[in-house]
């Protein structure tokens, strides 16, 4: 479950990416074909020339593994990070997998527990892990269409934090940002205060709000390329981009991945270098 | 007198408000009807916390899109010139006051300002999802209730009992009975609706009322 964060910062020395082009290796998935604009890498101060094609080749791949290998990542107690609301934007393909295997006592961070009616008994997303028990603890802002989640919050049977939705975006945020916590108007005067340090500035008072970590994140993304930058779908975008900056693991079941090169830099949204395993969503 | 309950004059009464460019958040419920009633020529900005900017209204059968969705899960659609963030971004965007007007439901709102609008102790509880957020960030809060629960109890207080969502940041109250300002320490009425009385809102309503200098009669039709 090693963090591939280090491979990132490698940028090949200027005789080595000669003699790869000396070399004359024929272009393949991490050679273009043709320089993009994009791919394209200055010299350094300095220097007297421009390298091409060398883009690419400071990216190194991230590992493209089955859901069901994903999940064997999270062990039994994580914190798993679930991007979503209410489930749009969920990785499905994770959860399903995540379910069969039936890890335990996790700690659940999500925006919500998607949707649960006892009466009918129709579930969706990760109301059917609540269903299975597999969370001990859940930290979220909305469980209000999740009847079970309710109920087992009443019963005491399952610790549920509830947390204002700004709030939760901001400290998830703040652990992703190396930041100890955020300072918020939100909450105060309310329940959310309880126990919490206020701090005033400029007479203003606001709750100190401590960053959230998470030990793996499960991100759902539109369109991945093999480095791990990603795009989004709509408003399934909402915790996922936070989440992805937040876990020491972060698995991404993406609808399509695309070569190294293939996504305008201009256009992505969570940076490869959060990025640790791709999984292809089921089609 | 008797009270009818009449959702449909709060959203129309609450839209009248909005001008060209404002940018709203709905909440769910009740709040999200009022979308239905902004008058003709008036072109407002709805912002759905869930992660975008240009909410349009449903889309037609057959056409949803299960990746496009409000704060209640419900398929809508994205109008020209949207765009699509981040919960950071989005909750940043209201907290920073760059949301004109939140129209929010209620349980409980009283005369300070104070909303209860998230949990009930015990029995319901939905959880605060953005709601919090929203009463300290928007410019203006409207709280949007019937004047009356179903046993009949007044929803205007002098003080809030349920578990609070935000304390002294409502600034209106709009019923279907009356049009209040929080002002003060007390409710200040406004307009009061056909064919409700200023004598009959002063009777029923449990909080303390003061009758502003320009209160007039509003027919909501």
């Amino acid at each position: 479950m090693g963090r591939h964060r280090h491979f990132a910062r490698i940028v090949l020395p200027l005789r080595l990416a000669a003699s790869i082009r000396g070399a004359g290796l024929s272009p393949g998935p991490f050679l273009p074909s043709r320089p993009r604009p994009y791919a394209r890498l200055e010299a350094a101060p300095g220097r007297d020339r421009t390298i091409e094609r060398i883009g690419a080749l400071i990216m190194v791949a991230k590992p493209i593994i089955t859901a069901d290998a994903a999940v064997d990542l999270i062990r039994e107690g994580a914190v798993v990070m679930l991007g979503g609301f209410m489930g749009c934007g969920s990785p499905a393909g994770l959860l399903d997998a995540l379910e069969r295997k039936g890890t335990k006592n996790l700690t659940l961070v999500c925006n919500d527990t998607a949707m649960h009616n006892l009466k009918s008994g129709e579930m969706t997303f990760v109301a059917r892990l609540v269903a299975k028990k597999q969370f001990k603890k859940m930290i979220v802002t909305h469980i209000g269409l999740n009847g079970e989640t309710q109920r087992q919050m009443n019963a005491g049977e399952t610790e549920v934090q509830l947390v204002p939705q700004g709030t939760l975006a901001e400290i998830i945020r703040a652990a992703g940002a190396g930041l100890g916590g955020v300072l918020t108007p939100t909450g105060v005067g309310t329940e959310v205060e309880e126990g919490k340090k206020v701090v005033e500035v400029d007479g203003r008072k606001y709750l100190l709000e401590k960053a959230l970590r998470g030990d793996v994140a499960l991100i759902r993304a539109k369109k991945a390329d093999k480095a791990g930058n990603l795009t989004y779908d709509k408003t399934g975008r909402n915790f996922n981009p936070l989440m992805a900056s937040a876990c020491e693991t972060v698995i991404v079941e993406a609808d399509e991945i695309v070569e190294i090169g293939e996504l305008d830099p201009e256009v992505v949204v969570t940076p490869s270098v959060f990025v640790t395993h791709l999984v292809r969503a089921r089609q | 007198m008797e009270y009818v309950a009449n959702k449909e004059n709060i959203a129309k009464r609450i839209a009248r408000f909005f001008r060209d460019g404002d940018v709203v958040n709905l909440g769910i419920g009740l709040p999200t009807l009022v979308g239905n009633y902004v008058p003709a020529g008036v072109t407002i900005v709805l912002q759905s916390e869930n992660g975008f900017l240009g909410l349009g209204p449903a889309p037609a059968k057959g056409e949803e899109d299960p990746m496009l969705v409000n704060a209640g899960g419900a398929c809508v659609t994205i109008q020209p010139g949207g765009c699509f963030f981040d919960s950071a971004t989005s909750f940043g965007i209201i907290r920073g006051g760059h949301v004109d007007y939140t129209v929010l439901g209620v349980l409980e709102v009283d005369q300070l300002g104070n909303l209860a609008n998230y949990k009930v102790p015990g029995k319901l509880v939905p959880g605060m999802g953005g709601a919090m957020d929203l009463t300290v960030g928007a410019k203006k809060v409207f709280a949007a209730t019937q004047h009356f629960d179903n046993s009949g109890a007044s929803k205007l207080l002098r003080r809030c009992r349920l578990p609070l969502t935000a304390a002294a940041e409502v600034d209106y109250v709009v019923t279907d009975i009356g049009f209040f300002e929080v002002r003060g320490g007390a409710f200040a009425l406004k307009e009061y609706f056909k064919p409700y009385t200023v004598e009959y809102i002063l009777e029923k309503t449990d909080a303390d009322i003061v009758v502003d200098k320009d209160c007039m009669e509003v027919d909501l039709g």
